[in-house]
């Protein structure tokens, strides 16, 4: 078929250009972050992949805790001192609560790793963003953010994955009581909190986590995994309830907001 | 007089245990307001501050009105003053402590103070008594030679300071900074542009005062003063001693960017000061060719930036306090002035973690349906949901800090890690025991992964 016009045809060769010269997408990953369960890093061709933007969704705000601390807990599972970087606003510790470093010890992670940085509001938050996925030397950035976040549209979450591919570092973007948008993202993910294995006498277990792949550029979404964290051996592993993995559903969407709490 | 004898004088004696600290931080205050009469300002502990007012008097109609606001204010205070005024630092102190016999002029005044006002050693003011040298005047008929050699080069040095012939340096509370730069400007300069030009040229010959010393800044300071008489400083900090220009200028920019009342010339800069109150030792350094260093050293930089940008306070690192409250457990420090690693209590291996990953603080109210008196809870609202409790652990029983308390009180926690029907853990706790109050509250502290 020709092209209807000139200028059009121009364009399309332009973008066919970009699309295999530049793009997040064309450069393989120099590294991963593995959760240290081989059946899910493997899927994921080695974890989630270095210099690239990974999205986790907490549909429900009760769920907040649980998405945070997946992330944080596949961060800080990379040996070395390193500092993880956590940007948030300042109100998040009214909405959520404080990020407790006797906590993460608890979990096995090294809270002197850790390196807080509060905003005023998402504006800053956007901008020192942009600064620290910039920065080498980080294990990996996380960015919380509550609720809508109009200021994170495609071109500002592209700004940012540019930043962190440039410089190597893994942007991890944390959305608490949100609903996932269009974005840029390798991976987005939707975490809720699971019922934990028991322990002797009725008490909650290990954290468990359900997860599910709501997108991945690299390959077919909509995978459903089930993980503890095993402290000990500082990896995930599978809950014990429901044995391997969970069978591949269809690909789902995610409920709307609210919806769950309702 | 033993304590005894005074009460026996004064039966309703009002008596206070002496402490020195406490003393020293008064008088640190009182020095700290003594500001308002000149930036030279020394304490003379235990009881005594030495002003310079040199060239302030005028401000207060003379001395005589400087004084007068002075003892009024201390006087409101709570104080009795004695002051006394001197030609030198040493003078004025001295007729401060020991005048006994007024004198219409200083010099007669100095010269009429007894002996004990050099503040020798016993055994030299014993000797100078025993000559019959009663008063700072015998001693200064004397030749110096004579003085020093019967009483020792300490008391001819303390007479000369006293007469004034030697200089008796004051120390002052607020010292100058060590490296300061300024230019003064005959034509005020109104761009903002111009005067960053400025800027990096002072930065820069502070920059070469700093390798000239082998220090680096850890705090700039620059003072913008305008033509009509207001001065706005700005200040940033770095987190290592640097003499890196590029970076100094990079975060004043920085600091200027995110001032939310913009630096405004108004009708220009007639003077514009740098200043570098805090310096530390910095060795040259090669670059190193490994990507360790080059990392740490990007993390700084960005730890800088960014300090400089939200404010000190925004960036921080968690250092572990040993008190088993936990909300206290943890001190967010800021990460310029980078906190040591501090060594957080290892959990058991096997267990469960018992200390959850987010905190509220304060502590959420929550309504709770539990057996009375110490039963688990069933189910608890919060937040406007119903949440049906299905596994739990506890009470791990956490005790106030009663010691630390006036009424050696507190209210007991009872904290039980739970797990509701959609597998979401929580930290609750009754706040009080059913014995210490009559009905105690819920609340929710925490969220565990």
């Amino acid at each position: 078929m020709r092209e209807s016009s000139q200028p059009l045809a121009g364009l399309r060769q332009r973008i066919a250009r970009l699309a295999a010269t530049g793009g997040p997408e064309s450069r393989p990953a120099e590294g991963w972050l593995a959760t240290g369960h081989d059946a899910f890093d493997s899927a994921l061709g080695g974890g989630l992949a270095v210099g690239r933007t990974h999205e986790f969704f907490a549909a429900d705000a009760l769920d907040g805790a649980s998405a945070a601390a997946f992330a944080a807990l596949v961060a800080l599972r990379t040996p070395g001192k390193v500092p993880l970087l956590w940007l948030r606003t300042v109100d998040a510790g009214r909405r959520t609560g404080h990020i407790y470093a006797p906590g993460i010890a608890e979990l096995g992670g090294d809270p002197d790793r850790l390196l807080l940085i509060e905003t005023a509001d998402p504006k800053m938050l956007l901008a020192c963003a942009n600064d620290a996925v910039r920065c080498v030397g980080s294990a990996a950035v996380i960015v919380e953010s509550w609720g809508k976040f109009p200021l994170l549209d495609l071109t500002a979450g592209r700004r940012l994955t540019l930043g962190a591919r440039d410089a190597g570092t893994t942007l991890l973007m944390l959305r608490l009581n949100a609903a996932p948008t269009p974005s840029v993202a390798e991976t987005r993910w939707s975490i809720v909190a699971a019922t934990s294995r028991e322990l002797g006498a009725d008490a909650p277990g290990a954290p468990a986590f359900d997860l599910e792949l709501l997108r991945w550029r690299g390959g077919p979404a909509g995978t459903r995994w089930r993980l503890d964290w095993d402290k000990d051996e500082q990896a995930f592993r599978d809950a014990a309830l429901s044995g391997a993995v969970l069978p591949l559903a269809a690909r789902r969407t995610v409920h709307p907001l609210g919806a769950e709490a309702a | 007089m033993p304590l005894a004898d005074a009460r026996a004088q004064v039966p309703d004696l009002a008596i206070v245990p002496h402490d020195p600290v406490l003393d020293q931080n008064w008088l640190d205050r009182l020095a700290q307001g003594c500001a308002r009469y000149t930036p030279l300002v020394a304490l003379d502990s235990p009881d005594g501050l030495i002003l310079d007012i040199t060239g302030c008097t005028h401000l207060f109609d003379g001395e005589a009105g400087l004084i007068d606001d002075i003892d009024r204010r201390l006087t409101r205070l709570g104080m009795t003053l004695r002051h006394a005024l001197g030609p030198t630092a040493d003078a004025a102190r001295a007729l401060a402590r020991y005048q006994t016999r007024p004198a219409p002029e200083e010099a007669t005044a100095i010269r009429r103070l007894p002996v004990a006002a050099l503040e020798l050693e016993a055994e030299a003011a014993t000797a100078l008594v025993r000559a019959g040298l009663k008063t700072i005047g015998d001693l200064a008929a004397r030749p110096m030679a004579n003085i020093a050699a019967r009483f020792g080069a300490d008391a001819a040095t303390a007479l000369r300071r006293l007469l004034g012939d030697a200089p008796s340096p004051l120390d002052p509370r607020i010292t100058p900074p060590p490296i300061a730069t300024e230019r003064r400007f005959a034509e005020p300069v109104a761009s903002m542009p111009h005067a960053t030009q400025i800027l990096t040229e002072l930065v820069g010959e502070a920059i070469a005062d700093l390798t000239e010393r082998g220090k680096g800044g850890r705090h700039f300071r620059a003072t913008f003063f305008r033509s009509d008489g207001l001065a706005r400083s700005l200040a940033v900090e770095t987190g290592h001693p640097t003499r890196d220009s590029n970076l100094v200028m990079r975060l004043f920019a920085e600091r200027m960017d995110g001032l939310r009342d913009p630096l405004d010339p108004g009708f220009g800069f007639d003077m514009m000061r740098l200043a570098v109150p805090r310096l530390e030792a910095l060795a040259a350094t090669q670059l190193k060719l490994e990507g360790g260093e080059v990392r740490a050293a990007a993390m700084t930089e960005l730890v800088d930036r960014l300090a400089t940008r939200i404010g000190r306070g925004g960036v921080r690192k968690f250092a572990a306090v040993d008190t088993h409250i936990p909300e206290q457990a943890q001190l967010p420090l800021p990460a310029i002035d980078a906190p040591p690693p501090t060594s957080w209590p290892a959990s058991e291996p096997g267990e469960p973690p018992l200390r959850p990953f987010y905190l509220f603080d304060p502590p959420q109210v929550i309504e709770v349906i539990a057996e009375v008196p110490d039963g688990p809870p069933h189910r608890f609202r919060w937040r406007r949901t119903t949440h049906a409790i299905r596994r739990y652990e506890g009470p791990e029983r956490i005790a106030s800090e009663w010691w630390r308390r006036k009424d050696n009180a507190g209210l007991t926690r009872d904290y039980y890690r739970v797990e509701d029907d959609r597998g979401r853990r929580y930290w609750l706790f009754r706040h009080g025991l059913y014995d210490e109050k009559p009905d105690p509250r819920w609340y929710i502290h925490g969220l565990f992964a």
